[in-house]
């Protein structure tokens, strides 16, 4: 549950995302301050991503905005998830900006932009090295996994 | 011959540090006799006494208290503040930036100051001290925050939060991430870092005893020569000059000022004669096989001439059964007759011919005998250490017992106290000579080694039965005189076999032939 401090910056963020919010990007549900739904989009025509969307889910521990949201992609009816070398097909994201190069003054918002920005820019049609491994075994919450960051620039 | 240049290129390639610390010098480095070339091994044949020569697995380190850190620490600070007239803060903040490399920082800044402030997060501005300020319509960008009166902070950078913001962000640093020296600007991409002077304003105290050792520690761990002791409670420091790129040559042993015994290289216990990386690789095998090798350990046996069960309680593994006297050794299940005469093999994996293991079970049978060869004579001796050291924890009392029987003094009943050291440090040797002998090579320094082994293990094993025998029969003043013979044998082996060992692996790594591998063990 967020502190008291944190309530009033995703109050804020809610409603500023409410009323508009980049294309691409749309809000689902926000019905608590602990756990939103966004879906994004590509917008240019990668091959990849074309007609999809794909649906993100925020999680917000009770030091955001200064400890980063869990943020994972999730698997329902027509939201599969997304192709690339750093998105392990459990949905589970490595991405620095959402571990150690998370910065408080990031947000929902931003975060959605930089991952849109990440499908957008990649061609690779693969999943992590030791994909396969990793989803069988993996046991832990995102923010408890020691990532290696792959490279970033991808 | 087998050598293994696989283990030799990954071990030498690590000398990739920011902001670079190529010439790690020691202040202070008088103490060290050690450098790149290993020229103290070579012994001094003008000084022919044994004491004069330095054993070549005899390492040279200091330990520092936590005051002699600081002081360090102080007078860097110091001597940068004076040279470069910059504040003590800035030298301070420099200084980890330089991860403590006085000589570096000083010619980079003289070469361009401007750039160094700028790397370190101190770029300067006209601006005084750093403060909180009130500003009219300010909204926090992290909390959302925008009451009047709102409190709030900003570096040089100008990125402004609120004070609470700001607060929150340092514990989490501080507290979860266990940083200090390098905070940086809560922006995001801002890397200027948070000076000192704006962490004591910002600082709430109670995190501020928790920085300031945070703080404390980054002068050791930047510093390739310095490591905390790892033991629980203790606040040392150890200096030691053997580098990454030399532990395969190399296994720098430790000792604190608490007694805590360590590798420098590794942090692990006292691992003497083996290598850093054949240890690694010991405790990955031992920890994958643990399942097939778990039954070897257990306490219980039985008598191999009557079958009844034998509890082992004591580190020897002279065995005698209770109810038919049979006489055999723990390890190997023999005759102990024959362990005392030159017929002694119980270390020796007699290697079978590799011609009758035609099909690929034969061989995984005989590669998993000679890996239980090692690990049961590993093991064994690791909980004999520890039964002696619950002896040793009778010895005190053992001691007290004898001096109302024999009506010696505390100072003469001192011998019982040096068998038991001697004991333990012996066995924590031998312990790892058989993961050694597990990787060793074979070629003629493969016996030499072997038969050094063995001479300890006996003189040990004997020491061993010495130790454990009754109140009575230890107040003889013959028997006192036996024990500390073979306490100084005992310790004399055990240097015989490291310093052989250590010039061996040195002298291997010199002319590039193996004296062991990695490859052997998993043929
Ligand atoms: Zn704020
Ligand atoms: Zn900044
Ligand atoms: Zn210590
Ligand atoms: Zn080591
Ligand atoms: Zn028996
Ligand atoms: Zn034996």
């Amino acid at each position: 549950m967020p502190a008291q401090f944190a309530a009033k910056r995703l109050g804020k963020e809610l409603q500023k995302i409410s009323n508009s919010l980049p294309p691409g990007i749309e809000l689902v549900s926000a019905n608590n301050l602990e756990e939103w739904l966004l879906d994004i989009q590509v917008l240019d025509n990668n091959p990849l991503y074309q007609n999809e969307k794909y649906r993100l889910k925020f999680r917000f521990g009770s030091s955001y905005p200064i400890e980063p949201p869990e943020v994972i992609f999730v698997k329902v009816p027509d939201r599969p998830i997304p192709m690339h070398p750093h998105i392990y097909s459990n949905g589970i994201i490595c991405l620095d900006l959402l571990g150690t190069g998370w910065s408080p003054v990031q947000n929902v918002e931003s975060v959605c932009m930089s991952l849109q920005s990440m499908l957008t820019g990649n061609t690779k049609d693969e999943r992590p090295p030791g994909d396969e491994e990793f989803v069988r075994a993996n046991r832990l919450r995102p923010k408890d996994i020691e990532f290696y960051y792959h490279d970033n620039d991808v | 011959m087998d050598t293994d240049d696989e283990f030799m290129s990954n071990v030498s390639s690590e000398d990739d540090m920011l902001p670079d610390d190529s010439d790690n010098d020691l202040s202070g480095d008088e103490d060290f006799g050690f450098d790149d070339e290993p020229d103290h091994y070579i012994i001094d044949s003008q000084k022919d006494g044994a004491e004069k020569r330095k054993a070549a697995y005899d390492i040279s380190f200091k330990v520092y208290q936590p005051a002699d850190v600081q002081k360090q620490q102080n007078d860097l600070i110091d001597e940068v503040n004076m040279i470069l007239d910059i504040s003590k803060e800035e030298a301070a903040i420099l200084l980890r930036h330089f991860r403590w490399n006085k000589e570096r920082l000083i010619e980079d800044y003289m070469d361009r100051p401007g750039k160094v402030l700028d790397a370190a997060g101190l770029s300067r501005s006209s601006a005084g001290p750093p403060k909180m300020q009130v500003i009219p319509d300010f909204m926090c960008d992290i909390c959302c925050e925008d009451e009047p009166g709102l409190e709030s902070f900003a570096l040089k950078c100008g990125h402004r939060y609120c004070v609470h913001c700001y607060r929150h962000y340092l514990a989490q640093k501080i507290r979860g991430e266990g940083e200090a020296a390098r905070i940086q600007c809560p922006s995001e991409g801002c890397n200027l870092i948070i000076d000192a002077r704006s962490l004591d304003i910002l600082v709430t105290p109670d995190l501020t005893e928790r920085y300031h050792e945070l703080l404390h520690r980054t002068y050791v761990e930047d510093k390739e020569t310095l490591k905390w002791c790892p033991a629980p409670d203790c606040q040392n420091a150890i200096e030691c000059a053997v580098k990454k790129k030399d532990l395969d040559k190399v296994v720098p042993t430790v000792t604190c000022l608490c007694g805590h015994r360590f590798c420098f290289g590794c942090i692990l216990n006292d691992h003497q004669p083996a290598p850093c990386e054949l240890v690694k690789r010991w405790l990955k095998k031992c920890a994958d096989d643990s399942e097939t090798a778990n039954w070897i350990s257990a306490n219980t046996k039985e008598c191999p001439k009557c079958n009844s069960t034998i509890e082992k309680n004591g580190g020897c593994n002279h065995m005698t059964c209770r109810k038919c006297k049979h006489e055999f050794c723990w390890m190997c299940m023999g005759l102990w007759s024959e362990h005392g005469t030159s017929w002694y093999n119980c270390n020796r994996y007699e290697e079978k011919s590799g011609t009758d293991a035609r099909d690929a079970q034969a061989r995984s049978r005989i590669s998993l005998e000679r890996y239980l060869h090692y690990y049961n004579r590993y093991a064994n001796h690791e909980q004999s250490a520890r039964l002696d050291k619950d002896i040793y924890h009778k010895t005190e009392k053992k001691m007290v017992q004898l001096q109302k029987e024999s009506g010696m003094s505390w100072i003469e009943v001192q011998y019982l106290n040096s068998a038991s050291q001697a004991l333990q440090t012996c066995r924590q040797t031998l312990m790892w000579t058989y993961a050694f002998a597990f990787y060793l090579a074979r070629n003629n320094l493969t016996e030499i080694f072997e038969d050094n082994q063995k001479d300890l293990e006996m003189a040990v094993e004997a020491l061993s039965e010495m130790f454990e025998r009754p109140i009575t029969e230890l107040a003889d003043p013959k028997l006192k005189v036996e024990i500390m013979d073979k306490t100084s044998y005992c310790n004399k082996r055990r240097v015989i076999l490291l310093d052989d060992t250590a010039q061996n692996l040195a002298e291997g790594m010199r002319t590039r032939i193996s004296f062991w591998s990695v490859r052997m063990a998993n043929k």
